[in-house]
């Protein structure tokens, strides 16, 4: 088969999509041009480039943010939650696979049901529920909740993914004499490691942009994460639009990095999670 | 044979415990917990929940012109951004299936507001409505740039539209290419010899081949659309005068700024009961549009 030539069509498709494309990124422009001016180049000009570099601007964001501290939170917490919601949901998946009785059928069934309830409609009770157990205004609390909202997708996603890999590798260990426990640690696990990738970088870009669930469970303010300390910022600083683009541009630098070196996995993992029968 | 029982019990309890322990603690029983708090009126504070029957459903819909003016707006919103969104990256995705020079550069480019949570994206809106636009405007003199974004009814409106499809289309651009680079090289070439024009492809090969992925991306949309929470917050916070307050915001300040929790769990009911009825009749029918190869 012959290659597609780049044709005039192709060019002018091509012109189209990279206008599309600058109109997509002119907000960026926006906010990290004017996130480096004093407060009255920003007022007077806003869509010129910096005349000098207000480093000053990010020096305060920084104190007012504790960005050190918030950054470190949502380090944690997304890398705890992450590893959690992975190991636990592949434990489950590979046993509703392998041991499909009636009970794994039907646990299997309300795991996915529940994906259709948004979190707005428990959010209330669910305050209520994490105070009584003792999950309130702690990272471990807040961890457990991602389990619980991240379980039903992950579980999903390794459920199909296990049903494909063949029963012959785990039998010959069975043979062999290992245990149950052994099989899925030493040979089943590694297998998993493609839809892993998934499941975590997915999981990762949305707890860590999550503002709201932080924001119910979490009070203690040496606790607070990106999202929830963006939010007091903007409380208290409204109008002093020159820290608070600093504050911003802070706040995306880490994910768009993340984003950048993870992109092709993260791509693959939308690809992946969206061809679901 | 009873102790082999045992050990798959045990078993049983390792592998999918710890998982559905946290998920009902989390799910399961604030779900139900809600159903019966609906009823009640309680105020989320006093150890004291009284029963009183359907009267906050009554409330809500006789006597509660917010909720309902809130109920209207997630779905217009809705509407307006699953439409805008869906076509915008159904478009991007056919540029970007091209041989284009810059394809996979775009395709990040396109992405990469994703990857920014919605609370950070509606800060950084908020600015381009309130300080860029004007600026802009006085540039160019283009009337559209002079409107007085988030400052009334309609603006703050489509402010939140674009914003939603500025930042959800790149999502549903990957899922619309994956699927388009399925479509089977030999059909769409029967069908050119058979002298399809452009649109015909399109409509009548293209559209029906990759009809799983439009059921995909209508969900996510649909979804999102309604449950949109820290978009409405951080960009207009329901103003003004309520204009632009999601059902999902409603039911928070019902809650957590109103203290009546009873009220709010009935409207986060009822709010579950739309959502699900919607989305499955939306997967219903798309779904009876997929055709096999």
């Amino acid at each position: 088969m012959e290659t597609p030539r780049y044709t005039i069509r192709t060019f002018s498709l091509e012109i189209i999509a990279i206008l599309l494309g600058l109109l997509f990124l002119v907000s960026f422009y926006f906010v990290i041009v004017n996130s480096f001016k004093t407060f009255a180049d920003l007022l007077t000009d806003p869509t010129s480039l910096p005349t000098s570099l207000m480093w000053d601007n990010f020096v305060r964001a920084w104190k007012i943010l504790k960005f050190p501290t918030v950054l470190t939170n949502s380090l944690i917490i997304t890398v705890i939650a992450n590893l959690a919601i992975a190991f636990l949901s592949a434990m489950a998946a590979y046993r509703m696979v392998r041991h499909p009785n009636k009970l794994n059928n039907f646990l299997f069934l309300i795991f996915v049901a529940a994906m259709v309830i948004p979190f707005q409609s428990i959010m209330i009770p669910l305050v209520r529920v994490a105070k009584t157990a003792g999950l309130f205004d702690s990272i471990f609390g807040l961890v457990v909740c991602y389990i619980g909202f991240g379980a039903p997708l992950s579980i999903f996603m390794f459920h199909g993914f296990i049903k494909s890999i063949p029963m012959e590798i785990e039998e010959s260990a069975v043979v062999d004499g290992t245990s149950t426990y052994g099989t899925f640690f030493r040979i089943v696990l590694p297998l998993l490691k493609p839809i892993g990738v998934t499941v975590i970088l997915l999981n990762s870009l949305w707890i860590w942009n999550d503002f709201l669930l932080p924001f119910l469970i979490l009070q203690d303010p040496t606790l607070k994460t990106i999202p929830l300390a963006t939010n007091t910022f903007f409380g208290q600083y409204t109008k002093q639009w020159d820290l608070a683009l600093a504050a911003l541009v802070l706040g995306i630098i880490p994910i768009v990095i993340f984003f950048l070196a993870m992109q092709r996995h993260i791509i693959e993992g939308i690809t992946a999670g969206s061809v679901k029968g | 044979m009873n102790r082999r029982k045992s050990a798959d019990w045990l078993e049983q309890l390792v592998f999918v415990g710890p998982a559905f322990i946290c998920f009902a603690l989390i799910v399961i029983v604030p779900f139900f917990l809600g159903m019966y708090y609906s009823f009640t009126d309680w105020n989320g504070v006093s150890g004291k929940v009284t029963w009183s029957g359907l009267a906050n459903f009554k409330q809500i819909l006789f006597n509660d012109p917010d909720f309902l003016k809130s109920f209207w707006f997630t779905v217009r919103f809705s509407v307006a951004a699953v439409i805008i969104s869906n076509v915008l990256a159904f478009t991007v995705a056919l540029i970007l299936t091209r041989p284009l020079k810059l394809r996979n550069t775009l395709r990040t480019v396109f992405f990469l507001p994703n990857v920014i949570g919605g609370l950070l994206l509606g800060f950084i809106w908020q600015f381009i409505f309130v300080k860029g636009f004007p600026a802009i405007g006085q540039l160019t003199n283009i009337p559209f740039f002079n409107l007085p974004w988030l400052g009334d009814e309609v603006t703050a409106f489509w402010g939140i539209v674009i914003v939603f499809a500025w930042q959800t289309a790149g999502y549903f651009m990957v899922i619309y290419i994956a699927a388009l680079m399925n479509v089977p090289k030999d059909i769409m070439e029967a069908a050119q010899l058979d002298g399809a024009k452009p649109w015909q492809l399109l409509y009548q090969i293209i559209v029906p081949l990759i009809m799983p992925a439009v059921t995909v991306c209508l969900f996510l949309a649909i979804s999102n659309a309604f449950k949109m929470f820290d978009l409405n917050l951080s960009l207009t916070k329901g103003g003004p005068f309520k204009s632009t307050e999601s059902v999902a915001l409603n039911i928070y300040t019902e809650a957590f700024q109103n203290n009546r929790f009873g009220l709010g769990t009935a409207k986060a009911f009822l709010f579950f009961i739309v959502v699900a009825v919607i989305t499955t009749i939306q997967v219903r029918i798309t779904k009876s549009k997929e055709v096999e190869v």
